[in-house]
This record gives structure tokens, C-alpha cells and sequence, in this order.
């Protein structure tokens, strides 16, 4: 636990300083290309306001250079303006009311909505003129995009001497060893060639007369068989250590046909692990989505801007660079049969084949929704931090044991719960205890798991 | 010291000219071992490429690969919906209301769906009417997953598409309405109101359709008889609920008799209740499920059953009947004719005898004493088959004037008694379509195979009873390139409707009123009130009429009543007489594939995949049939030739069953088929060709084959031996005027030389079990008739294996749950008892020696019980004391435990426990070829229930008392944070008996009907002085045997 905390102070660390080294160089830039868009736009419209608010109103069904559910708004206002003839007003309108625009025969706006499968655009009335002029500020005039690999890569690499792994430093020692070892060696034979050259005999032990040692021992018959003893039951410790992990696959991780990264999605982007999972709640499983729970998201999300900052030296090192994670997402598409050109369903779908990483035997029972919705553990005390996997393993050894060990130190969370009522107060009473474990409940009993 | 005794090593040595001890001593190995042969071919010794070292080092080396491999774990693949359907969670099961209606069983039931699959059948606690699943039908879920089955249309036994087959049947429909030749529909009992109105319209659009409803098992002179008194072609409905007399003659009312589902009634009646139970007489000849439940039971021939049943009548009305009896069973009649006098209303009287006249009586007699158990009002549909027209139709095949031929759901070629000549028409019928689920006799002759939809995959509406209907609802989509018989007809009347789209007309035009379509669909049955019944009638009548267009009431004259009696009093009498009939197990054969089915044992007999004759004692004897118990603990039996009118069923075991009346024996139909089944399920012999004009009861001549039969029978075991402790009984006058402790005896046991009751003494510390639950299971005798749907019910539900007959045979079935029967030896259990009692001595007159063995053998007409026994969990468990690996233990909550994975097969539980229901894995039952049952292919195994371990080879199984099911339950409670509540708990059989006969419950809530149940004065358990505590206990069977 400990540990893990360590870990993680570290790792926020990390990532503030290299966020602080972002915003300094967004707002630098910012600031440069300030001047010039101030000069473009007459208004006082603000790009910066507007992404936020494209972010939060817009970018559900639009993107800047790309047809989604509705158009592709990149200089929308210009382009409409110089080939519509359409003004502002228009644009507010538009944004506020599309439908009653459209109620009121106006051309281009019947255009557009039977262009788009007469999928009606929500109406924003509470975004003001002055709101709708900040995102067509930044329709027209994007922040352009952080510059990514330099600076922040140089402060990474700079900053790496600290953060050097345990193996370097051994690694490290280890070869210090080494040429010590070596040094001393060559010492020792270049003084024996001093001593041979000025005639310095060194004096040999005489030892003919004691039997060496290995005949010695070999002699003392109970130090043999005390020896041979502890090479027995040592050899039999790690044999037995060897035997008991075979078939627990802790740590298993296997390459799955969509590269996943719950660091992602529960990480980065904080998604709730039962939004996902959501039979966990009700069922003994908890359920790897069908594909139309990704798609939920997944039918705007269509590719992967990734941090701000762009991927760190290790991300690169691994490969996971922004295209890498889009060529997964497009993988996604062709598993649901989504065509992104037409925002369509095609109809021809192929189920995802997941390589399953938590195996139960049959012949053992575990439900989620009991640990989940009645014991209210989280998900990480056995999944572990799955918010930090790129690759998702197998965090707990899911043995018997490890199960028997936490029934027995897990109290029952049995507040607001009816059903406990009855049975706790009865046998707290019987133990003479305040809170129940699950053991205590009856929770180690063979049948309860074994049926 | 020296000895001079001399040691003989054979046989032979006894002889001092034997050869063979001369030889012996010279040479001890006579026939020479061939290492020389095998040395000496130096030439393929030295030619073989692998050298011993290169032997050597394969194996070496392939055990280390298959070592290294092992440690390898495998890549399980896990594959989620592409769009998960959002009634749908995986692990959590749904359930539909639906209806099977196939002809033989009709009944509203409930599916239980995991991830899609419907792996168990369950009963619809909505119905009013055939709500209870029984053996058949909740084995009915397996047939869905047969391998055998159809996979799509085909012509002439070659696969085509249903365009090719629609353009085929279009056409000839069209060449038959030209040439005006019949088109003809040969259908089951459907029952179903859209079915009917649909063939209707049929009619409209083509001319000349004659739609003929044929029952492999036919109800036609009951049904006869009715529409001449009654006017309308339906049973009458029974409520023996509401009887405190039955009177039966042949009439099987705990069985299929009339379309079943009789029972539930009838356990209501037997529960003894302030003092009052229903009496029940049985005349009848082949021991039925009824005879065996019955107070008292007089066999009789089924000619015999006529002639008693005019001299009832004639007693009733004060007049008398020709005819003789024997002065038992005249007395019989006399006694039961008085007892109906003084029951009245609350008496009625019921036969299953094939004869118009029988029926017509039966339904005067009823009238007569005004049965209130007798409705005749709203009259039950479930059996519509017309023996007239069906042998009609054969006749006009053979004549050439039939076009085109449906047929669905019916395998005439199987089972008409007259096949042959069916099979010569269908040769000249124009076209000929047959709508089935699997290859049959029937489908390997017709043109056109249209492959068609199982029940839970179909839509489809009953009314089972006149103003209670029931809606099919497909569980699964088509798992095959199937379509259902309605589909077809509304696709070949050029109707773009579907039949869903059609029903749902139906029903709401006419059916539903002011009611809701989807409520009647959620519950699946819906009933019409009483009060508008008949409003309903005239309503119908609209589109439904005429229900048969065929037989109108004109048709059938109502028989005089002096007349019939005139015949049935002058029955003859034949030397032997054969009563056919449909076993529990199989019906009427249609699920012959089903290994459930095949290997559940029947109730009477214990038999299990066979049919055979049944034999009364002195017939056995007189013929020289035997019944033999083998070295290895099977059962042999004689062959016969059984022949009806020069037709012969050569080859037919025969079984020695007591209460077999004399001069009768029993045969069933079912068993035989041998056309689209796998190997293993080709078991017994076909009686329907015995079956001649459709009337189950034959003139018969019988005589002994050559040749043993090998019996798979479960319980070899016939009486009980006046082992009073393992089934109590008592008589009602007893029950009501005595103390319990007169009739329900607790054991006593000596302790310190004290007589002590047993359950006051324990070897072991006990357990606190107040706290929390602590589960019961109750088991009524009275209430059980031993119908056997618990059985398979476990079965479902707990994924217990199929071991094929061979199995059986070394006694190492696998069901969970058993249900003994058992024979009174005397007259009654009763004298049994007395009997041991009054033992003295080894030998002599009342010698225990001679008087065991006397016990052994059961009475000509015995006294039967039947006692369903599955693990009792007991609290203080020998089998738990012995285990050496601790892989069976006791829970706080009442059950014991068993941990498959633990167990590691000593087999040592089994042999200590008391009650005999531990079941090992001889063999691994799934996925070996050896027993190719379900569990060996993947279409079969999707009927396995997920909650439940698949047990591998080499451990140890029993009763979990459905740990799954409650510990689903108390999780459910705790996830909604409420307390359970009574009627929450269930295990399958409890929830699969329909009788209320099992109750289960936690004994914990006071206020439970469970915690009731085990207070009551009937209450005990099996074993008692044993000193087991189990969890599981019995209720006293009370026989109600005061006459008059």
C-alpha cells in the first residue's frame, strides 16, 4: 500500500511538472499569435473561450475538419458567407433554434438538415452572441496545436538521471565490482612479477601434512548427512514454492486484438469502471461491454488527440503515438460494422475475440454483484490500479487462499442493509463483537463457493 | 513337524487317470509362449528403424514435452455481444411464459433463459388449469438441443430451400384445386384458436381441404360420447379436488389419461385436513400411478371393468345388470356403489376404458349424483383426435383421391396400428408435405420434409379448457432454417402477416376483451371470467366455427343408455386381455431421443430404457416367464411373442408385476422407433401395431420366446419387509382418533441400558444452527403420487449425467433424486408389520428364517407407497466423518457440502451413508464418445445449467439441496436490502412438484410454512434411531380405508 502510494505521488509529480511545462508554452504561444488574430477578427472574440465551449456544446457531433454527425466546422462562418451569403445572424439562429429555422422554410437550413439524415441539431438558447462568436472565432482560427516533442521530451531526458531505475544503479555497481575485482587481480600479478624479478621467495603454506578440507568433510559422516538433509528439504521448499504457482497466472497479460488502455478511459479520462462493466451491479460476471457500449463514446471520439502535451519518451518507446491509438479505434469501427464516411452502420459486424485474463476454475463460484453492490468493494482492491495498466493483467494471484484471507479480515458492510439486520445482531451478540467479518458469516464455508 | 496332509491344487487331481495332472506337473505353461516366434524374425527385428535406445529416447523425450506442455495454461477466448440485447445480462437469468401443447402434453410452463439458452422448464403459477410441468415436459427443454434434429426442408431426402419447397407445395395446391382431388390436413390436437381460424381461411381460399386431427393415443370414445350427450367434441373436466370419493375404472387419472395434468387436483384431496381425505377406488387391470396411490384397489380384466361398471350403474338406479363377477369384485361394486350413495355430490366416477358405452355410463352416472368434481361446462380440448376420419382418410389415399398431404406434428408411419397401409397411400397422395422437428418413419416417406420450429421456438396460442388459454412464445430464435406449420400456411395462402402478427389478431378481436395483450403475454395463460364465458362462446363462434367441420353433433348418436349397459354387461370375458398404455417416462413417443426421458426410471416398475409386458405372478408362473437377479446385480427377464388378431410383437421382455390383474397383461406404447434416433435411444419394442381400432384393450394371446433380456432396473429391492421406520403409514380412522404417538412411533434407543428417544442422543457436539437460515425440505406421502417430474427437474437443474443403459445395469445411476417404491408383501403394510412382529425363532412356522424370505415376495395385489429420497443432509452426517480429505462438510445453513475439486474418489462417504444417495463418476460423462448422450456434442450441452459444476470422472456427487438456487436467492435479498420472505426459498424438485408434496424453506422464520410443516404430528424421519438429524423430513402416509 505503501508502495503504491509512493508510486502515484510520483507519477502526479511527474505529470505537473511536464503539464506546467505545457501551459507555459500554450500560453507563450498564445500570446504570440494574439496580436495577429486580433487584427483579424474585429470583434473582441476570444478562441481560447470558444474551444472550451466547442468542447463542451459542439464537439459531441462536430469536428473541425471532419464530417461527423453533423458538418465539419472548420471557417464555417467564413465559407458559409462566401458561398451561402449567409451572415452572423444567420448563424445565431442557426445555433439557437435550428429547428424553428428550419420550421420557417429557409433554404440552406432545409438543405443541411435533409443533408444529414434530417438529424435534428440540438438547440443551444443559452449560448449568447457573444459565446457563439468565441467558437466561431476558434472554428475560424484554431490555437494551433501545442508543439509537442521537443521541449518537454529535453526536460524529460533532463530530468532522468533522478528518476534512474534500481537495475541501472546495480547494473552500475556491478561493473564498479567487476573492475575492482579485475584491478586487484592484476595488482596481485603484477607484484608477484616484482617480487619473482627481485628475488623474494614467497613462502607456500605446507600443508601436506592436514588432509584438505573437502576430504575432511567428506570424512565427517554428520556433517554429510546434515548437509545432504538441508539440500533435501531446500531443494523441496522451492520445488513446493515452484509447484504452488503453477496455474496462478498473476501478472498475466496477454496481447489482445484491440490494444485497450484502461489508463486511458479509467485514468485520464476517468470513466467509471461500471459505466463499462455495468453487470457487475446485478450479475455473477461483470461483463466485458458488447461493442455498442464503446461506440456510445466512441461515435465522436474517432481519434486520439492524446495529451495535451503529446506521448512521453516512454508512450514513444512502446509505440503508443496518437496514430497508434487511432488505428485502434478504427479497429473498433470494423469490429461494430461502423462507417465512419457515412456515419452508418453497415450491418457487418465481427465480434471482438478478447483473450480473457481473470480465469476462474468452473468448479469455483464467485459473483461480482456480491463484492461489488452488496460488499461495496472497489474494483481495484482485487483488479488492482487498473486506472494506471496500458495493458491490462492480472493484479491478485486469485487463489484460494488469497480469497480465504480476505473473508476472513473483510468486515460485512452491513449498515443500511435489511436483510443484516436480523443476523447480525444475533451473532455479534454470539461472538461478542462489534463488526462481523465474512468468515464469521459463514463466508469459508466449502459450499459457499464449491457447488 | 511334518504334516501328511495333502493340498490339492485342482480339480482334477481328485481323479488319478486325468491327463491333465500329468501334464501339469511336466509342464506348467501347456501352450508355448511365442518368444521364439518373435526373436527368431530377425529379419523384421533388424529391418524396424526404431533401435530400443531411439525407443528410449522418444518416450523420454515425449514426456517431457507433454510435462512442459502441461504447465502451459490455455488461451481462453472471451467473445461479447457486438450489440447486447438489453433484456439480456450475462449471468443472470430470464424467464418466459410460454406453452407446450405437442399433442400429447399441454401445458402452461415457464422458461428459464441464461445468456439466451432456455436450459429448464418450470411451472406457470399464473394457470389455473395444466400449470404443472411434468416429466416429459420438463424434459421437453433437452429435445431443443438435439442433435438429430432437422436442419432444414428437404425433398426426397435431399436438401432444398423453402423457395423450392413453397413453389412445390403452390403448385400442387393449385393442381389439386383443378383436378379437384382432397387437400388434406393431418394434423395433432392443437387446441389453439389461431390454428383453427387460420385452416379455416385455408378452407376458404382452397376448396375441398379436410383438415383431420389424429392422436397417436386416442381419446375418441370419450370424446365420442360427449359430443352425442353434450354437443360438443371435448373432454370433460375433472376436479378431484372437490371429490371425496373417486371411483375409477381404468381409468388413469395420475397418469396421461384424458391429456393428464389431473393430479395436482387430486393431491389437494389426499392431504388429510380436519380429519377428511379423499378415498379413492381403482378397478383396473396393469398396475398404474394410480392404482398404486389408490385406498383400495380391486384388479380386474378390462372386460371384467365393464361389466362391474353396468352393475354400479344398476346398483345406483336400483335395477339390476347381467353379467358375472367374481364375488370379490361384485363386493368391491356393491361396497363402492353404497359409498358413492352416501358421498353424493362429492363423489365421481371416471374410466379410461376405450368403449362408448363406458364413457356414456360414467357420464350418466356423474350426472346423475350431480359430481361437483364434473364440468362439464367448460370442457377440456386437449384431445381432438377423430378415429373416423383418419381411417377415412387411408382410404381415400389408397384410392388416389388425395392432392396434397400435411402432416404435422404426427408420425402416422410410426404409430397407426395400420401403418403399412398408410405408408401404401402416401405412395399415391400427390404431394406430400410432413411438418417435423427430427427425421421419423413418417418424413422418410413423404415428398417434402418441411423441417419445423420446436415449441420454444415457435409462436402459438392453446385453450386447453374452454375459457382458459395459454400463448406460445419462442425462447430462442430458429437455431436451424425451420418455420413452424402456421408460418407455412400463412405464407402459402399468400398472407404477408407473420403467425405472431396473427395470434395477436386473434386474441384481441375475440379473446382478450377489455384485457391487455401484453399482460396476457407476460403470464402466458390467460382466463376468460366465469361470468362471461358464455359470451365468449358466441363471440367465437364467429371465427372458430366449426371447431371440427367434419364431425358435426348430427354425426354421432347419442348411444341409449339401456343399450350400452345391455353391451357392456355382456362383455365376454377373453383367456387374456392386454391393456395398452403410455408410460410416464415416454408418452406417446415422441421424444423417444430424449436420454432424460430414456433413462428415467419408471415409477411402478423401475425400469428405465425399456418397454416390456407386464405379467401378474400366476400368468408368469402358468407360461413359464421368469424374472431373474444376476451375479453382477441386474435383472433378466423372459421374451414373449405377444400377437392381437394374427398381428405379432415378437421379442418383448416381460416383467413380473404384482397387481398385474390375472389374466391381463400390459405393454406400452412409446418405445420402438428406430428411424432418426442415435443408437443408444433405439431401445424397447413398438406396440402400436397391437393397437387395433384404436382401442387399448385386446384379446391377446401370449406365449414365452427364447432368450434373456437384460433389465436396466434402479431398485431391485420390491418390498418394504415391515421396516416400519422407513415408510410410517396409518390409516385415517387411526390418524383421526389416535394419538400421534400411536401411529408416528419415535424411535427409542438404549443408553445406559435406559430406553432414551433417539434424537436425544448424539455422538457428536452439535451445531448452532439458530442463527441465520436453516433449510428444510418436507416430503408429504400423502401428497406425492410419485409422478416423477422432480426427477428430471433435478436433472435439469443440476447438470446430472446420462449413463446409458449399460451403466444402469451395474446399478450406477446418477440421479440425485430416486423415488422408491415399494410393495406391501401381505395384503397391507400393515400385516407385514404384524408379521415381523410375531417372528419367534430362527425356523419353524413363524421362524424369522422362512419368514424374511416370505417378505421378500410381494402380494398378488399389494399395497404400494413411494418415497422420493435425495440426500437427507444430515446435521450430524456419517459420510462427513469419514472423508479423508475434508471434501464434504456440514454448513451453518443446513445443507451438506460436497467440494468436487476436493474429493479425490475413496468412495468412502457412499458406503457410509445410511440413506444410499451418493452418486460416483465411474467414468467421465462428458465429451467421451462412450456415452454419447447431450454432454457430447455442443448443441446438447447448451442445456447445461452455468451455475452448476460439470462434474468430472473419479469424484463423488449428491443432493446440494440446490445450494445454487438459495444462495442465489439470499444474494438477490441482500442486493435490495430486504429480508426474505416465505415461499423465496425453492430447490427444483420443490419447485417442480405440483402436488404439494415438497415444501422447502428456511425452518428458521417462524412463521414459515415450512417451520408448520415440520411442527406437524405426521412429521418423521428417515432413519430416526440412526441418530443422523437430517435436514430432510417425511410426512406419514395416511391411507384412507374405512368402506362405506
Amino acid at each position: 500500500m505503501l508502495r503504491n502510494n509512493f508510486n502515484m505521488k510520483k507519477v502526479t509529480y511527474r505529470n505537473q511538472f511536464s503539464k506546467f511545462l505545457g501551459v507555459s508554452l500554450l500560453i507563450g504561444l498564445l500570446f504570440s499569435t494574439s496580436l495577429f488574430s486580433q487584427d483579424e477578427v474585429a470583434s473582441a472574440a476570444d478562441p481560447a473561450k470558444g474551444k472550451s465551449l466547442f468542447n463542451q456544446n459542439c464537439a459531441a457531433c462536430h469536428a473541425l475538419n471532419k464530417k461527423m454527425t453533423g458538418p465539419a466546422l472548420a471557417n464555417v462562418a467564413e465559407r458559409l458567407a462566401a458561398d451561402e451569403g449567409l451572415d452572423r445572424e444567420w448563424m445565431y439562429a442557426w445555433i439557437k433554434n435550428s429547428a424553428g429555422l428550419i420550421a420557417s422554410g429557409d433554404a440552406y437550413a432545409n438543405k443541411i438538415y435533409n443533408e444529414y439524415n434530417k438529424a435534428a441539431m440540438t438547440a443551444f438558447p443559452t449560448l449568447s452572441n457573444t459565446d457563439i462568436d468565441d467558437i466561431l472565432a476558434y472554428t475560424s482560427a484554431p490555437p494551433p496545436a501545442p508543439v509537442v516533442a521537443a521541449g518537454p521530451a529535453l526536460v524529460d531526458g533532463a530530468a532522468a538521471p533522478g528518476g534512474l531505475s534500481n537495475e541501472i544503479v546495480l547494473g552500475a555497481l556491478l561493473l564498479v565490482f567487476g573492475l575492482l575485482v579485475m584491478m586487484l587481480f592484476m595488482v596481485n600479478k603484477t607484484l608477484r612479477r616484482i617480487a619473482e624479478a627481485s628475488g623474494v621467495v614467497i613462502e607456500k603454506e605446507i600443508s601436506e601434512k592436514r588432509t584438505p578440507i573437502w576430504k575432511a568433510f567428506a570424512q565427517n559422516q554428520f556433517l554429510v548427512l546434515v548437509t545432504v538433509l538441508f539440500l533435501i528439504l531446500g531443494s523441496a521448499y522451492f520445488a513446493y514454492g515452484w509447484m504452488m504457482q503453477v496455474g496462478v497466472d498473476q501478472g498475466y497479460a496477454p496481447i489482445q486484438p484491440i490494444h485497450y488502455s484502461h489508463k486511458i478511459h479509467a485514468g485520464a479520462n476517468k470513466i467509471e469502471c461500471q459505466y463499462c462493466h455495468s453487470s457487475a451491479r446485478v450479475s455473477k460476471h461483470s461483463g466485458i461491454p458488447s461493442l455498442n457500449v464503446c461506440m456510445n463514446c466512441h461515435k465522436s471520439i474517432y481519434e486520439y488527440k492524446g495529451n495535451p502535451e503529446g506521448p512521453t519518451q516512454e508512450d514513444l518507446a512502446n509505440g503508443y503515438t496518437n496514430e497508434f491509438y487511432t488505428g485502434e479505434i478504427k479497429k473498433l469501427y470494423a469490429a461494430v460494422g461502423w462507417d465512419e464516411e457515412n456515419q452508418k452502420y453497415t450491418g457487418e459486424s465481427k465480434p471482438v475475440e478478447w483473450v480473457r485474463i481473470h480465469n476462474l476454475p468452473d468448479y469455483a463460484y464467485f459473483n461480482h454483484s456480491q463484492h461489488v453492490t452488496v460488499g461495496g468493494i472497489e474494483c481495484q482492491t482485487c483488479h488492482g490500479p487498473v486506472e494506471e495498466m496500458e495493458i491490462m493483467y492480472q493484479y491478485s494471484p486469485l487463489t484460494m487462499g488469497w480469497c480465504i484471507n480476505c473473508h476472513r479480515e473483510t468486515n460485512v458492510k452491513v449498515e443500511g442493509n435489511e436483510y443484516y439486520d436480523k443476523i447480525h445482531s444475533e451473532l455479534s451478540k454470539k461472538y461478542g463483537v462489534e463488526t462481523l467479518t465474512a468468515a464469521q458469516m459463514g463466508g469459508l464455508e466449502c459450499g459457499k463457493c464449491h457447488y | 513337524m511334518a504334516s501328511n496332509k495333502k493340498y490339492w491344487k485342482s480339480e482334477a487331481e481328485l481323479n488319478p487317470n486325468d491327463s491333465i495332472v500329468e501334464t501339469l506337473r511336466q509342464n506348467e505353461f501347456v501352450q508355448d509362449i511365442p518368444v521364439d516366434e518373435f526373436l527368431g524374425d530377425k529379419e523384421n527385428l533388424s529391418s524396424s528403424s526404431t533401435n530400443r535406445r531411439d525407443f528410449l529416447k522418444y518416450v523420454g523425450f515425449s514426456t517431457a514435452a507433454a510435462t512442459l506442455a502441461a504447465c502451459q495454461g490455455p488461451v481462453v477466448k472471451s467473445i461479447p455481444y457486438v450489440v447486447q440485447p438489453e433484456s439480456i445480462v450475462p449471468g443472470v437469468a430470464n424467464f418466459y411464459a410460454t406453452t407446450i401443447a405437442n399433442g400429447f402434453d399441454f401445458s402452461s410452463v415457464l422458461v428459464r433463459t441464461r445468456e439466451g439458452r432456455p436450459i429448464s422448464i418450470l411451472n406457470n403459477k399464473y394457470a389455473k388449469v395444466n400449470g404443472g410441468a411434468n416429466a416429459r415436459v420438463n424434459a421437453s427443454v433437452l429435445g431443443l438441443y438435439d442433435s438429430t434434429r432437422l436442419q432444414g426442408p428437404m425433398q426426397n431426402g435431399e436438401a432444398i430451400d423453402w423457395s423450392d419447397l413453397d413453389a412445390a407445395v403452390i403448385a400442387g395446391l393449385n393442381s389439386a384445386k383443378n383436378s379437384g382431388k382432397q387437400i388434406v390436413f393431418l394434423t395433432q390436437t392443437y387446441a389453439s384458436p389461431s390454428t383453427t381460424r387460420l385452416v379455416n381461411e385455408f378452407k376458404e381460399a382452397y376448396a375441398n381441404v379436410n383438415h383431420i386431427t389424429y392422436d397417436a393415443i386416442s381419446e375418441d370414445a370419450a370424446l365420442n360420447a360427449f359430443q352425442a350427450k353434450y354437443g360438443e367434441r371435448a373432454l370433460v373436466d375433472y376436479d378431484f379436488s372437490k371429490a371425496e370419493l373417486i371411483v375409477s375404472f381404468g381409468a388413469d387419472i395420475l397418469g396421461d389419461w384424458q391429456g393428464g395434468g389431473f393430479d395436482s387436483g387430486y393431491s389437494k384431496g389426499r392431504i388429510p385436513q380436519n380429519g377428511k381425505m379423499s378415498r379413492h377406488i381403482q378397478f383396473e387391470a396393469n398396475m398404474t400411478l394410480s392404482g398404486a396411490n389408490a385406498d383400495k384397489r380391486v384388479p380386474l380384466k378390462p372386460s371384467e371393468q365393464k361389466v362391474a361398471l353396468a352393475k354400479l350403474y344398476a346398483i345406483l338406479n336400483n335395477t339390476s345388470a347381467g353379467g358375472t363377477l367374481s364375488e370379490s369384485a361384485s363386493n368391491a361394486v356393491t361396497s363402492a356403489a353404497a359409498q358413492i350413495k352416501s358421498a353424493g355430490s362429492k363423489a365421481v366416477i371416471v374410466t379410461g376404458l376405450d368403449d362408448e358405452n363406458a364413457q356414456a355410463v360414467v357420464l350418466a352416472i356423474n350426472e346423475q349424483i350431480k359430481s361437483a368434481a364434473f364440468d362439464t361446462v367448460a370442457p377440456k380440448y386437449t384431445r381432438q383426435g377423430n378415429v373416423k376420419g383418419v381411417n377415412s382418410l387411408v382410404a381415400d389415399m389408397k384410392a388416389g383421391r388425395v392432392g396434397v398431404l400435411f402432416m404435422d406434428g404426427v408420425n402416422p408411419s410410426y404409430s397407426l396400428p395400420n401403418a403399412s397401409d398408410f405408408n401404401e397411400g402416401l405412395a399415391s397422395v400427390g404431394v406430400s408435405v410432413c411438418f417435423s422437428t427430427n427425421v421419423n418413419e413418417t418424413t422418410l416417406v413423404s415428398q417434402y420434409v418441411a423441417a419445423s420450429s420446436y415449441f420454444l421456438e415457435s409462436w402459438g396460442d392453446v385453450q386447453i379448457k374452454k375459457g382458459h388459454y395459454g400463448l406460445m412464445q419462442p425462447t430462442i430464435k430458429e437455431l436451424f432454417d425451420t418455420r413452424q406449420f402456421q408460418s407455412s400456411l400463412l405464407k402459402w395462402m399468400g398472407s404477408d402477416k407473420t403467425y405472431y402478427d396473427y395470434i395477436k389478431e386473434t386474441w384481441t378481436t375475440s379473446i382478450l376483451g377489455e384485457s391487455d395483450w401484453n399482460v396476457a403475454l407476460h403470464d402466458g395463460v390467460f382466463s376468460v371470467p366465469n361470468t362471461i364465458l358464455s359470451d365468449v362462446k358466441t363471440s367465437l363462434i364467429g371465427i372458430l366455427n366449426p371447431l371440427e367441420s367434419e364431425t358435426s353433433a348430427a354425426e354421432i348418436p347419442a348411444v341409449p343408455l339401456a343399450s350400452a349397459l345391455r353391451d357392456l354387461a355382456s362383455t365376454t370375458a377373453a383367456n387374456m386381455e392386454l391393456t395398452l398404455y403410455s408410460k410416464v417416462g415416454m408418452g406417446d413417443g415422441q421424444m423417444a431421443n430424449n436420454p432424460w426421458l430414456q433413462e428415467f426410471p419408471d415409477p411402478i416398475t423401475r425400469v428405465s430404457w425399456d418397454n416390456y409386458v407386464t405379467v401378474s405372478k400366476t400368468d408368469a408362473e402358468k407360461l413359464g416367464f421368469v424374472n431373474d437377479h444376476v451375479a453382477n446385480g441386474g435383472l433378466d427377464g423372459s421374451y414373449a411373442k405377444v400377437t392381437v388378431n394374427g398381428v405379432s410383437v415378437e421379442n418383448v421382455p416381460v416383467i413380473i408385476q404384482p397387481g398385474q390383474a390375472i389374466g391381463t397383461i400390459g405393454l406400452s406404447f412409446g418405445y420402438g422407433k428406430t428411424e432418426g434416433m442415435k443408437s443408444e435411444m433405439q431401445t424397447g419394442v413398438n406396440a402400436y401395431p397391437l393397437y387395433q381400432n384404436f382401442s387399448t384393450t385386446q384379446e391377446v394371446t401370449i406365449e414365452k420366446s427364447e432368450g434373456n433380456h437384460e433389465f436396466a432396473c434402479v431398485q431391485l429391492q420390491k418390498t418394504l419387509m415391515g421396516r416400519e421406520d422407513i415408510i410410517k403409514e396409518t390409516t385415517l380412522e387411526i390418524f383421526n382418533t389416535k394419538d400421534a404417538e400411536h401411529w408416528n412411533k419415535k424411535p427409542m434407543v438404549s443408553l445406559d441400558h435406559q430406553e432414551v428417544p433417539a434424537a436425544s442422543v448424539d455422538l457428536w457436539e452439535g451445531f448452532d444452527r439458530s442463527i441465520g437460515h436453516h433449510f428444510n425440505l418436507s416430503i408429504d406421502l400423502n401428497a406425492c403420487t410419485g409422478c416423477g417430474a422432480c426427477v428430471i427437474a433435478c436433472h435439469a437443474e443440476n447438470n446430472v449425467p446420462v449413463v446409458g443403459k449399460k451403466e444402469i445395469r451395474l446399478s450406477r445411476d446418477m440421479h440425485w433424486l430416486r423415488i422408491d417404491r415399494y410393495y406391501s408383501s401381505e395384503d397391507t403394510f400393515e400385516q407385514d408389520i404384524d408379521k415381523k412382529t410375531e417372528f419367534d425363532g430362527l425356523t419353524g412356522d413363524k421362524g424369522s428364517l422362512s419368514g424374511f424370505g416370505e417378505l421378500e415376495d410381494p402380494s398378488l395385489n399389494p399395497q404400494v407407497a413411494f418415497q422420493p429420497v435425495m440426500c437427507q443432509h444430515c446435521n450430524h452426517a456419517p459420510c462427513e466423518t469419514v472423508c479423508p480429505v475434508a471434501a464434504t462438510t456440514h454448513s451453518r445453513q443446513g445443507q451438506n457440502h460436497m467440494a468436487y475439486n476436493r474429493c479425490v474418489g475413496t468412495r468412502y462417504c457412499a458406503n457410509n451413508c445410511p440413506y444410499k444417495v451418493r452418486r460416483f463418476n465411474w467414468f467421465l460423462y462428458n465429451n467421451n464418445d462412450e456415452f454419447d448422450y447431450h454432454m457430447n456434442n455442443d448443441l446438447g450441452k447448451m442445456v447445461i445449467n452455468p451455475d452448476v459444476t460439470v462434474r468430472s470422472r473419479g469424484v463423488m456427487e449428491k443432493c446440494s439441496m440446490c445450494i445454487q438456487k438459495t444462495q442465489k436467492t439470499i444474494l438477490d435479498a441482500k442486493r435490495d436490502g430486504r429480508v426474505i420472505e416465505d415461499g423465496e426459498f425453492n430447490t427444483a424438485c420443490s419447485s417442480a412438484c405440483n402436488n404439494g408434496a415438497m415444501a422447502f424453506g428456511d425452518i428458521n422464520d417462524k412463521d414459515s410454512k415450512i417451520a408448520d410443516l415440520k411442527e406437524s404430528n405426521r412429521m418423521y424421519h428417515l432413519l430416526e434411531y440412526v441418530g443422523t438429524k437430517p435436514n430432510v423430513f417425511y410426512h406419514v402416509k395416511v391411507r384412507n380405508t374405512e368402506e362405506a
